[in-house]
């Protein structure tokens, strides 16, 4: 159940590896899709906290093309509606998030990304 | 009986039986609401804020589910993989991750506007190997300064744990500190040996609101009294939920037009549709 809000948030925590470690590359995913509840309140309040380029990348990656390049200034309902299904309704079920910076690779099984380290990776 | 941390680690100790047995047991089920409900207080987020959480040793999801209920998006994580395959039976609403809190986290700064962690920290007490970096000072400290990076500014993590002892309790808060907290320790029920609850209320930068460590509650003794303080605040947090603030779900039609659009774009990886495609999500009380 990883979906793009967290996504977002995640960068790799593998000893020494501290500069271009984020944004995770998808790698082989299964998508499934669920509709969650929208909350424009929670969207806005998130809204500072995303990285923008990030999350168009990772949503077209994962096949939806409806956010625009640039954060928008203006934020309608429209927008948000879309920025909820992105963040919040498409669920990584399988496949794996690789680093950029160090290619570890976190396997995501069920929906759970595996975020091990072994013990050489520990910091 | 010894406790828990004491017998194995922890995503052996909670293998398949006990995580079974631990989440459908009703007394432990009440206990750890009981115990979220009031780390969810000392969060002390402003009323109807739709905060993102991070839920520290989330398990099976008795905790994460108080906080679905509660309205709030979460991210959990916890070392035991039977622990996270019943949080899946259960269907909470949380994002789930396979993680060990003593190896730290690797979110962005500032991703959090609040932790809150139930009955999970004592582990990090135990040593799992002789190598340098599982010793539980190396342990506890890249937990904290993670934890404290991940987090917003202003904001609060709440911990409820088990120490043994108060050299545990010293040993833990001096590291929170080192690794940049503020607060400190909040104690429920401290003449009670029942109802006694620690609650390590960490904050970070003025912590939100007033900054004093806020109080434990007192009540002489029983756990009588103290359940029906419990059920007091429940009722109180329970008022504030926005009614119709569950989720919900529209099921598999919703679902398969979305693909059919999806697979109109041209992608190729949308997946098949499964048996699960829009499988219901239980009710949580
Ligand atoms: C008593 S259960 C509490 C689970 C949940 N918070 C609740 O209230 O029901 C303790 C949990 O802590 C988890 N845990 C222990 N050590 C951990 C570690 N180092 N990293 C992540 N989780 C850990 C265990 O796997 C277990 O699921
Ligand atoms: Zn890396």
């Amino acid at each position: 159940m990883v979906r793009l809000i967290t996504h977002n948030l995640l960068a790799c925590h593998v000893k020494g590896c501290t500069s271009n470690n984020f944004p995770l590359q998808f790698k082989d995913v299964q998508i499934e899709l669920r509709e969650a509840e929208f909350n424009p309140d929670f969207l806005r309040n998130f809204m500072p906290r995303i990285e923008w380029k990030a999350l168009v990348d990772a949503a077209r990656q994962l096949g939806d093309t409806s956010l625009p390049e640039e954060q928008p200034e203006m934020v309608d309902d429209e927008f948000l509606q879309k920025l909820h299904h992105v963040l919040l309704e498409v669920h990584v079920e399988e496949g794996a998030m690789v680093c950029p910076n160090c290619n570890h690779s976190y396997p995501i099984s069920n929906g759970i990304p595996n975020m091990l380290l072994a013990e050489h990776e520990i910091g | 009986m010894s406790r828990p941390e004491l017998q194995a680690p922890p995503e052996i100790y909670y293998g398949d039986v006990e995580a079974k047995k631990y989440t459908n047991n009703s007394r432990v089920q009440q206990i750890q609401a009981d115990m979220t409900y009031r780390a969810l207080e000392l969060l002390n987020l402003p009323p109807g804020d739709p905060a993102l959480l991070l839920d520290i040793g989330c398990g099976s999801g008795l905790s994460g589910e108080i906080l679905d209920e509660q309205g709030y998006t979460w991210v959990g994580v916890d070392v035991a993989p039977s622990m996270l395959e019943v949080a899946l039976e259960r269907e909470v609403e949380g994002d789930l991750f396979l993680q060990d809190i003593g190896q730290g986290f690797g979110f962005r700064p500032g991703s959090f506007d609040g932790a809150i962690s139930i009955s999970v920290i004592q582990w990090l007490l135990n040593a799992e190997t002789s190598h340098p970096t599982s010793s539980p000072p190396h342990r506890l400290m890249r937990f904290f300064t993670t934890l404290h990076a991940a987090l917003r500014n202003p904001s609060r993590a709440v911990l409820q744990f088990y120490p043994t002892s108060d050299d545990q309790v010293q040993l833990i808060t001096s590291i929170a500190q080192k690794a940049g907290f503020g607060g400190g320790v909040v104690v429920d029920y401290p003449n009670s040996k029942k109802a006694r609850k620690v609650y390590l209320c960490l904050f970070v930068g003025g912590g939100g609101g007033a900054q004093q460590v806020p109080k434990g509650l007192e009540d002489e003794a029983e756990e009588g009294e103290a359940r029906a303080q419990f059920e007091k605040r429940r009722e109180r947090l329970k008022k504030r939920q926005i009614s119709g603030k569950r989720k919900n779900v529209k099921g598999k039609d919703w679902i398969l037009r979305k693909k059919e659009l999806y697979r109109q774009r041209g992608k190729d990886n949308v997946p098949n549709d499964s048996k699960y495609t829009g499988r219901k999500r239980k009710a949580v009380f």
